[in-house]
């Protein structure tokens, strides 16, 4: 299977002329020419995929824990998308700053979180990645960089936002370098609907910001199709363009071709110190949350998205280039199932979040009745068996 | 006015529903939007039917824009209209705290009473269930801090109707607090157009020891420790205010001089909150009827945590009421 280049990714660059017209007119963003990357060999293809299938096998057993009430409140699987998260953190370093909505385990899995500590979080259990404080939607790990899923739509954009301001500052302002970080901020098409994420994009654009707007659009809001909830849906380059920030679109079915196009992305935002706007195109082949029958979408149109699965894309892939026989995919089928057992073992066998840790981490000290604050035992030393 | 017909049961959420028919049809200017609401028939199905009734000029999905809608249906109160602005929860309010706060609270004062507000915001508002920080907020003392709004929380299906249709009938600004822990309680809801006023307390239960005053979800808490502290000898009178603002202190004050003790129950924290704003009246009011000073519960004084054992140890319950009622009568 050959990769197909991403023509709205060649239009991207080609838009660069009409930037440079505009310069003209006293906007200053310079002309550039996306590098495509490399696709990586065979070891660290097969490293995707053992990532995506692992986030799948996850969300899988995410769903029966959830049935078997070891789960609460909201929960919302990423079953479809997994290309997204893998592909797009695969084209960064492990210390640039990752911020996410609350569909957020694949990518906390995708960054390097232990499923242990992912399971154990939404199992409300002291071994969680927030002690379980927080639950599905709220994926935090300071080792690896991730500052959080968040549950209100589109909260996470203006973080994004300062996230990058920040490595900015300490890049150049305290280190006296060059800016050399990049933020991923994911967002769903729903939150292209709240203002707060224009603001976002104004101030990221004014200030020179590293930050990219990774929007994966799964065409869907709950049970919103996105041209019923955004204006100018088909076209959403330009709601970028209005604050003089660059647009791509990705194939976010596609790991390969989402790595490829996203890396230049992302080293030229590194190199340039200035926003993007990615849209991902992707699907949620589960319901919004556990509770939704879907009947705001055909069945059909359901089928004919599973059929072009991005694991299924990348397996045909490794057949192909890399001569991978379908038995080393079941090896990693089984590796993968058993880590999952194993980390929803180790969930259960977590204790419960003790009653103390209620009021602990309210503030940094010990301030009025409460009792200070403590890492969450995964960052702390030995925290992982 | 209580109507009294042949028994007919319905849920809370469908009696929510009929308020918001009734009025749809009785009044042209009166619609309802909000994210959901009428393709999907509501995230709770609240609305479930309504698109069907009114078409999509009257029920109106929005995206996902709070500060939007918000601020939209204010405008169009301006001109006369009367939105129902549903929230999928109260916790996304607080996107839209300026316009409602400061547009449809401040509105008529403003223009030197020239311009009023006549717009209803509802939705859930509460813990719903491990929905953690983000997710579970009791506005109700938040925002009862504000002039210019009233605000409703029913605890039973006769009164979200009623409540609603006076909420919608309301010249003013109403807050309209559901409990999605209540959406499926049922009980007799007559058939005949009714409405319930704002500002008269209900005495869900009446007793001679001490009076718990309480709204929407934590009554169920209420209620049940009234029956077990029966069992010990106290006899409880359970009020359940109904409207926080107009509050009926008048009823709360009347029940507290006869029973001489009194504890609040208020799902919000506990600092600057409507559990206090009714403690501190009460105290000014009953100085030399209490025979203790007001107790309080409340949610505790922490965001909401996710976990199942901290949530359930956060929040009001049975056994927290009933404490605090022993303490209040000196039988703790
Ligand atoms: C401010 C706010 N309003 C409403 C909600 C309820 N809500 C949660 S997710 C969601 C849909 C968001 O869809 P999208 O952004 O496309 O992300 P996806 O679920 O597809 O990943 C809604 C309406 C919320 N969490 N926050
Ligand atoms: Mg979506």
């Amino acid at each position: 299977m050959v990769v197909s280049t991403s023509v709205d990714l060649l239009m991207a660059d080609t838009d660069t002329t009409s930037t440079a017209q505009s310069n003209a007119n006293g906007m200053t963003e310079p002309t550039h020419l996306l590098k495509q990357a490399e696709i990586p060999g065979k070891g660290v293809l097969l490293g995707w995929l053992r990532q995506m299938l692992l986030i799948r096998e996850f969300e899988v057993r995410t769903m029966q824990a959830y049935q078997n009430r070891l789960i609460g409140g909201f929960c919302h699987i990423y079953i479809g998308q997994e290309a997204v998260a893998v592909g797009t953190i695969a084209a960064v370093n492990p210390d640039d700053p990752v911020v996410l909505a609350y569909r957020d385990h694949g990518h906390a899995l995708a960054r390097g979180m232990d499923p242990k500590n992912c399971m154990a979080e939404m199992f409300g259990r002291i071994g969680g990645c927030a002690k379980g404080k927080g639950g599905s939607m709220h994926m935090f790990d300071a080792d690896h960089y991730l500052y959080g899923g968040h549950g209100i739509v589109s909260a996470q954009t203006p973080l994004g936002t300062g996230l990058a301001f920040a490595t900015k500052y300490e890049d150049e302002v305290i280190s006296g370098g060059k800016s050399s970080h990049v933020t991923l901020c994911y967002l769903g098409d729903g939150a292209l609907n709240q203002g707060c994420f224009y603001e976002a994009m104004n101030l990221a654009s004014l200030l020179d910001l590293p930050v990219i707007f990774v929007l994966e659009n799964n065409r869907y809001s709950m049970g919103t199709a996105i041209e019923r909830g955004t204006s100018m849906a088909h076209d959403l380059r330009l709601k970028s363009e209005a604050h003089d920030i660059n647009h791509a679109i990705i194939d976010g079915k596609n790991v390969l071709s989402t790595y490829r196009d996203f890396k230049g992305i992302a080293d030229w935002c590194r190199e340039e110190s200035r926003p993007y706007f990615v849209e991902a195109q992707t699907y949620r082949y589960k319901g919004h949350s556990m509770s939704d029958p879907r009947k705001y979408r055909t069945k059909e149109e359901e089928n004919s998205e599973e059929a072009n699965d991005c694991i299924a894309t990348l397996e045909e892939f490794l057949v192909e280039e890399h001569d991978v026989t379908k038995d080393a995919f079941k090896q990693l089928t089984r590796q993968v199932k058993t880590q999952v057992r194993q980390a929803v073992e180790w969930a259960k066998k977590s204790p419960e979040t003790p009653m103390e840790e209620m009021y602990k981490d309210v503030f940094t000290d010990c301030w009025g009745p409460y009792t200070g604050t403590s890492k969450p035992d995964m960052l702390e030393e030995g925290g992982l068996d | 006015m209580k109507v009294t017909t042949k028994e007919r049961v319905i849920e809370f959420r469908d009696a929510l529903r009929e308020a918001m028919c009734e009025e749809m049809r009785n009044d042209e200017r009166v619609f309802l939007l909000g994210e959901e609401v009428a393709q999907y028939n509501g995230a709770y199905k609240v609305s479930k039917g309504m698109l069907e009734e009114f078409g999509a000029r009257r029920v109106i999905d929005t995206p996902i824009s709070e500060s939007g809608f918000s601020g939209m249906s204010i405008g169009a109160a301006m001109r006369g209209l009367r939105p129902i602005v549903e929230f999928m929860s109260w916790s996304f309010s607080l996107v839209a705290a300026d316009p409602i706060l400061n547009n449809a609270a401040k509105m008529l004062y403003m223009s030197g009473g020239q311009f009023g507000c006549p717009i209803v915001f509802r939705g859930n508002d509460g813990a719903g269930g491990q929905l953690a920080s983000t997710h579970s907020w009791c506005v109700e003392s938040l925002y009862a801090n504000v002039p210019g709004i009233k605000m409703a929380i029913p605890y039973d299906a006769y009164d979200a109707k009623g409540l609603l249709k006076t909420a919608i009938q309301d010249d003013n600004p109403v807050f309209f607090l559901e409990s999605e822990r209540l959406l499926s309680t049922k009980c007799h809801v007559p058939t005949e157009e009714y409405t319930v006023p704002f500002g008269k307390a209900l005495v869900r239960r009446s007793g001679e020891d001490c009076t718990i005053i309480s709204f929407g979800r934590p009554l169920h808490f209420c209620l049940e420790a009234a029956e077990e502290l029966a069992k010990e000898g106290i006899d409880c009178e359970v009020i359940d205010g109904r409207t926080i603002r107009p509050l009926d202190i008048d009823s709360m004050v009347e029940s507290v001089k006869k029973t001489n003790a009194c504890v609040v129950v208020d799902q919000s924290w506990s600092f600057a909150s409507v559990g206090s704003e009714i403690a501190s009246q009460i105290h000014a009011q009953c100085f030399d009827d209490l025979d203790n000073h007001v107790h309080r519960v409340h949610s505790d004084d922490v965001p909401t945590p996710y976990a199942y054992n901290l949530e359930q140890a956060y929040l009001p319950n049975t056994r927290k009421v009933c404490e605090a009622v022993r303490q209040a009568t000196y039988n703790s």
